[in-house]
This record gives structure tokens, sequence and C-alpha cells, in this order.
């Protein structure tokens, strides 16, 4: 028997490690790692909760998310190879103008 | 044994993920988190989510990480220049991260009635999961389809190249 509690936690665990690596990261495609990071930190909590409520409706809603993950992924790295495109680097500090 | 494999896939989640924050070249980062997105398969099955262990293992594990490494290839991505983050993220950024784990922490620790889990309770099939979703949740399943349509469409247009820009060769 494992407490549900764990699982919450080792989820908190995971989304501080993403926040981080986000705030430590100097590379766009690790930044944007660190945010995928982030969003399997939550679907864990999300499983982890409808384990305990309401299993199909809850698992549903992970599904959701990651759908719309892999949207947001297939995009976001059409934008990186843009960006890179333009710029010819990936280093965040150098890429701090909005026009390409 | 539940506990066993809880510690061995909890641990490798975590070893994963600090790894990931400590590599420096990004395909060994991408490596590490293929091995984050596992484990967690590997723990929506000891909850009983088998379907979402699939989807985990053929969507995150298999489709997005594969673009991922192919992003980093195809860039020629090399090592990047260590910093140990700016004076906002020092002054904001870890204090705030260190106040939301400890906050989430402790309200977790102090909830009770959470329950426990136990190794094959409450299995979630495959059946009962899309009777759900093709009956009462058709509307958003079909509107994410259109969602992920619109991704497709948007990343081929962003990804090309622009008609303004020359090609080397001059083609």
């Amino acid at each position: 028997m494992i407490p549900i509690s764990w699982y919450l936690l080792l989820s908190a665990a995971l989304f501080c490690m993403g926040v981080t690596g986000f705030l430590i990261k100097r590379n766009l495609i690790t930044v944007f790692m660190s945010i995928e990071l982030m969003l399997n930190a939550v679907n864990l909590s999300f499983v982890a909760f409808a384990h305990q409520w309401n299993p199909v409706k809850g698992q549903i809603f992970v599904f959701f998310v990651m759908m719309v993950a892999a949207a947001e992924a297939a995009v976001g790295l059409a934008i990186i190879i843009a960006v890179f495109r333009a710029r010819a680097t990936l280093a965040v500090d150098q890429i701090d103008l909005m026009k390409l | 044994m539940h506990l066993i494999l809880f510690i061995l896939f909890a641990g490798l989640c975590l070893a994963g993920a600090l790894n990931l924050l400590l590599q420096k070249h990004p395909i060994n980062s991408a490596l590490s988190l293929i091995v984050v997105m596992t484990s967690l398969a590997v723990l929506y099955l000891m909850l009983g989510a088998e379907f979402l262990a699939a989807a985990q293992v053929i969507v995150y594990a298999g489709a997005i990480m594969v673009l991922f490494t192919f992003v980093v290839m195809l860039l020629n991505a090399g090592k990047e220049d260590r910093t140990l983050g700016s004076f906002a993220s020092w002054s904001v950024g870890f204090p705030a991260v260190a106040v939301i784990l400890a906050v989430v922490a402790s309200i977790i620790l102090k909830t009770q009635g959470l329950g426990d889990a136990a190794l094959g309770d409450k299995v979630t099939s495959t059946e009962q999961l899309s009777a759900v979703l093709f009956k009462e949740l058709v509307l958003p399943f079909e509107v994410t389809s259109v969602l992920v349509l619109i991704a497709i469409l948007g990343a081929v247009a962003l990804a090309r190249r622009g008609d303004g820009e020359v090609r080397k060769d001059g083609k």
C-alpha cells in the first residue's frame, strides 16, 4: 500500500525541478524540455487524484493534456527552428527581441 | 513488492530529472527526459491507468522525444555555456520555487483522507475509458482533433522557408 500523498509529493518535486531547469538552462531546447517536465509532473498528480476519486474522467483529462502537449511540442519546435534560422543561435540570452 | 517498485521508479524519475538539470549537452538532457517519461508510465500503470501508461510511452517517450532529439541533431546544438541563473532568478525565481515546494508539500502532508493505492485495485480498462470518451465527451474530443490539425499546419507554416529567403546555393 502506497499512500497517494507520496505520488503527489513526487509530482511536486518533479514540477519544482522543471521550474529550476527553466531558470538555470541557457539553451532554448533544454528550456523547452523543462516545460515538458513540468507538464508531466502535473499529469502525475492528475492520475493520482483520478485513482482516488473518479478514475475515468480524471484519466480522460490527462489524455487531453497529452494531446495539447503534443500539439504544443510540434509548434514550439517549429518556432525554435524558425528562430535558429533567423538568429543562428540557441542561447536564450541572445534571443531578446520579439522581432525575428 | 509495490513499495520496491514505487521507490525504484520514483527514484529513476528524480534521478532523470536531476540529470536533465546537470547535463550540459542537450542530447543528454533529452535522453534523461526519456528516462523520466518511461518511469512515469510505470507509475501510471501502478495507479491503474493502463491506457495512459501506453499513451505516455507512445506519445511522450516515442513521438515527442523523437521530435526533440531530431531538432537537437538538425540544429547541431552543442554544449551550452553554463550560467547559474540571472539576478532575477536568484532574487525571485529560486525563492519562489522553494516556497511553492514547501507550501504544496505541507498541504499534501497535512491533508487527511487521501487514501492509499494498492497494486491492482481500481484498474481502469481502455474499454471503460473509451465508453466515456466517445459518448459523453465526444465534442471535446473532436475539438482536440481540430486543435492538433491546426498545430500541424502551424508547424509546417513556421518551419518552412519564407518566400523572401534565398537559399545559399541560389535555388
